[in-house]
């Protein structure tokens, strides 16, 4: 149950009383509602599950996590994509 | 006493003269269908056979071989990124006569009409066929039109037929693919699929993908040129190369493997079918084709398809061999796995 | 794709899987309860690289195959009333109940519509205020939060025409339920990421301790379920059981606590019937009474007796409940393949694509045939 996808927070939209936000997802870029994460800022990576977010990423636990998994080479790649 | 004075300069007529959708009229044969004809069809599809008027078109018998073929078209919505289905029906039936090995000679047009339809969506679809197939050398010589009730259809639907001509010594069927043939395809796959889905009502999502849709035969003509041992051609439509792959492999009774990590997929379209729940072996194309080849003459066709500015991006995405007719994936992991066709249309899901 | 594809490295997923079998001094059983995580392992043979060390058990963790036949019956009902537009995600439309799926329903003239959000079939019903809009709720914890923003949306704009037919599980009484069976041979759970992202870990913590079971809150690509199974045979080796995160970018002990308020404001516990098990006390998530303005059943008078009339009665020879339990793999039931497909389904781990069944028909069709093949030489 579990379809949920990571992608960046790019811009904030006041839509219909409702907290929006812009979120990019490698390219596609889709309206998502913020409402489950009102601390969430432009530059987050974001949890998005059925047109929500329900998390901010928290980016350095996966990178520490993922040097411990695949080595320190690893580290540095995540750190570099936009 | 001084009439007042009015300034009728600015004034328009309330009731208007001319209808901007279509009505049922338009489809009954009489005087809104013939000035639907000559206003709207004709001009875009201007040719010499049509210009005749008449029931059908007369053509010059061809030497050898003809191809014949016929697709409907219904696409929702009618207008996406990269096409409409004006263009979509011209390039489909094109290419199915590619797939045949045939040169394009002529194309029919069958529409089917929503009472309601605008008329300013119906010329910017008729204008789109006329560009599209000038744009082939394919003229449209013939077809009808027709105009259903309000509620009863989907916009437009349209059915386009072509006739081709088959050279001698061209041989292209599913049961020629044979046991080291590889497969190739001319490049990304699924973008027509992800670019009606980005406009689709309800589903909408921003993306730079535009539909792939386009005539192959030119660049057909030139893999056969240099690679006349092609067993088979196919372009990935609805059901994409998943039902492509599906259905060759049951007609030339083989296995087909794929290497999962040679698939090309833009990284936008691989993003769009991660968001829904969608997987691109499984949407269409428009302006792909997946050729079978024997392996010794792999290596030229993706030369003559690198050369042409419609298959820039072709790769080597599987073999076939000898085993049950089924498709397996080779996985990132090295793993194998069954590709087993989707029930029905792809759907967005939340599991 | 950032936090994706560092996931599904092939080489850190070997790594890790050496780990496991270095470690594992025998084979233990372990249970996902996440139709997502079936999906992967299934997708990227997980349980074949696992090898000897692990068993790999897939629960209920398909909130589409376990929605009740009532519930399905309930929607095909409304959809066939000429007023009411019924939305849905995707993943429900061909889930057959007792008459057929919403499918069938839309081609008898139903106004069935695919949504992505709950969100959209709020706007649907402001967009179209004579259409009488539904929207059907399914699914875990992960998206109960959704579903009650778009309920208080849908009140704050003041839409009359909105309803919810609520059909919410709840993950912890199903694996209570797995647990409390006698025949349950499960060592080690890997708890659904995303549910535990919105809820936290800590209502599992109990269940770890009374029943001496280690429970990994578990990520859904193929390193993260790899490291989550490293983690739970790291606990059993050392004969500990406690509740730990192998999801940590994603999931912290608390959860989402916004989240959670919002589901407490609109739901509540209640007893749900999970299709193939049975009724689970305080299992499923109904609506508040404060809330029951926007309940469906209400609003169109299904009653319960009704329903219960309509639902079919359940296939004796089908063993879906010994699947959903983790007591039978679907390659060992007699029917599988034969007589239930995803055509022509039998039971709920069939009918969805994410049901257990329906997985295993995708992947492991192969090594039947092969095996078949094998046995006729």
């Amino acid at each position: 149950m579990c379809l949920a996808l990571p992608g960046r927070l790019v811009e904030h939209v006041q839509h219909e009383g409702l907290p929006l936000g812009v979120v990019d997802f490698g390219g596609v870029r889709k309206q998502i509602c913020l409402e489950l994460v009102p601390e969430a800022r432009l530059g987050d990576w974001l949890l998005v599950h059925a047109g929500f977010a329900l998390r901010a990423v928290d980016e350095a636990a996966a990178r520490d996590a993922l040097a411990a998994l695949r080595g320190p080479a690893a580290a540095t790649e995540t750190g570099s994509e936009p | 006493m001084t009439l007042p004075s009015v300034d009728f300069s600015a004034l328009a007529c309330p009731v208007p003269t001319e209808d901007d959708r279509i009505t049922l009229a338009h489809g009954a044969g009489a005087g809104a269908s013939a000035r639907l004809f000559a206003d709207l069809l004709h001009p875009h599809f201007a040719n010499s056979a049509l210009d005749v008027g008449h029931d059908g078109a007369v053509l010059d018998a061809q030497p050898g071989r003809l191809a014949l073929t016929s697709d409907t078209f219904v696409v929702n919505p009618l207008e996406f990124p990269g096409g409409d289905i004006g263009s979509l029906a011209v390039h489909g039936t094109l290419n199915d006569l590619a797939m045949c090995g045939a040169r394009p000679l002529a194309l029919t047009c069958a529409l089917v009409l929503e009472e309601g339809l605008l008329i300013a969506t119906l010329e910017r679809v008729v204008t789109s066929m006329g560009a599209a197939a000038r744009s082939a050398g394919v003229p449209i010589v013939t077809g009808d039109t027709k105009v259903v009730e309000r509620g009863k259809g989907d916009g437009i639907f349209v059915n386009t037929t072509g006739l081709g001509a088959v050279a001698a010594g061209i041989d292209l069927r599913p049961q020629r693919v044979a046991p080291g043939d590889l497969v190739i395809v001319s490049g990304s796959l699924a973008e027509h699929g992800i670019a009606v889905l980005s406009v689709r009502d309800g589903l909408g999502f921003e993306c730079d993908v535009r539909s792939d849709s386009a005539p192959l035969h030119d660049l057909v003509a030139q893999m056969l040129d240099a690679v006349p041992e092609v067993h088979c051609l196919r372009d990935p439509t609805r059901g994409g190369l998943g039902a492509l792959l599906f259905e060759i492999a049951g007609r030339a009774h083989a296995e087909i493997t794929l290497d999962e990590e040679a698939l090309p997929v833009a990284p936008a379209v691989r993003a769009a079918c991660e968001l829904l729940g969608l997987d691109p072996l499984f949407l269409a194309s428009e302006g792909r084709c997946v050729a079978f080849v024997p392996e010794a003459h792999a290596a030229r066709l993706i030369g003559a398809l690198r050369a042409h500015p419609l298959g820039r991006g072709a790769v080597i995405i599987g073999r076939v061999a000898v085993g049950p007719s089924r498709v397996a994936v080779r996985t990132r992991l090295g793993g194998k796995r069954l590709l087993a066709l989707p029930a029905g249309e792809p759907l967005p899901r939340i599991c | 794709m950032k936090y994706v594809d560092e996931y599904r490295d092939p080489v850190a997923v070997r790594r890790v899987v050496a780990r496991i079998a270095a470690r594992a001094t025998r084979n233990w059983t372990l249970m996902e309860v996440c139709g997502g995580q079936t999906h992967a392992i299934l997708e990227h043979g997980l349980d074949a690289l696992l090898g000897d060390s692990v068993t790999l058990l897939h629960g209920p963790g398909c909130p589409v195959c376990v929605t009740p036949v009532e519930t399905l019956d309930a929607a095909w009902m409304l959809a066939a009333r000429p007023e009411v537009t019924l939305c849905s995600f995707g993943d429900m439309l061909r889930v057959p109940g007792s008459h057929g799926d919403l499918q069938a329903a839309r081609a008898r003239g139903g106004d069935v519509r695919v949504v992505y959000s709950p969100l959209d079939a709020v706007r649907i019903a402001a967009r179209e205020p004579a259409r009488e809009v539904v929207f059907l709720a399914v699914g875990f914890e992960t998206t109960a939060p959704s579903v009650a923003a778009a309920a208080r949306w849908s009140r704050r704009r003041g839409l009359r025409n909105f309803s919810l037919l609520v059909s919410h599980v709840r993950v912890p009484p199903a694996i209570e339920a797995i647990l409390a069976d006698p025949r349950c041979r499960v060592q080690a759970f890997l708890a659904a990421g995303h549910v535990c992202t919105v809820m936290g870990t800590r209502e599992y913590e109990p269940i770890a301790a009374r029943h001496r079971v280690p429970i990994i809150a578990t990520g859904f690509e193929p390193l993260d379920i790899a490291e989550g199974v490293a983690l739970a045979v790291e606990q059993l080796e050392a004969g500990v059981a406690r509740v730990e995160i192998q999801y940590q970018r994603v999931v912290q002990p608390e959860g989402n606590a916004v989240a959670r308020a919002l589901l407490d404001e609109v739901f509540e516990p209640v007893d749900r019937a999970w299709r193939g098990i049975g009724v689970l006390p305080n299992s499923g998530l109904g609506l508040r009474s404060e809330w029951s303005e926007l309940d469906a059943t209400h609003r169109f008078g299904l009653a319960t007796p009704e329903l219960s009339r309509l639902a079919a009665h359940s296939d004796a020879s089908c063993r879906a409940g010994e699947v959903l339990r983790g007591l039978l793999k679907p390659d060992q039931c007699g029917e599988f393949g034969r007589t239930c497909t995803p055509e022509r389904p039998r039971g709920a781990p069939m009918v969805s694509s994410e049901g257990a069944c329906a997985a295993y028909f995708r992947y492991r069709a192969h090594d039947a045939a092969e095996a078949e093949a094998r046995e006729a030489t």
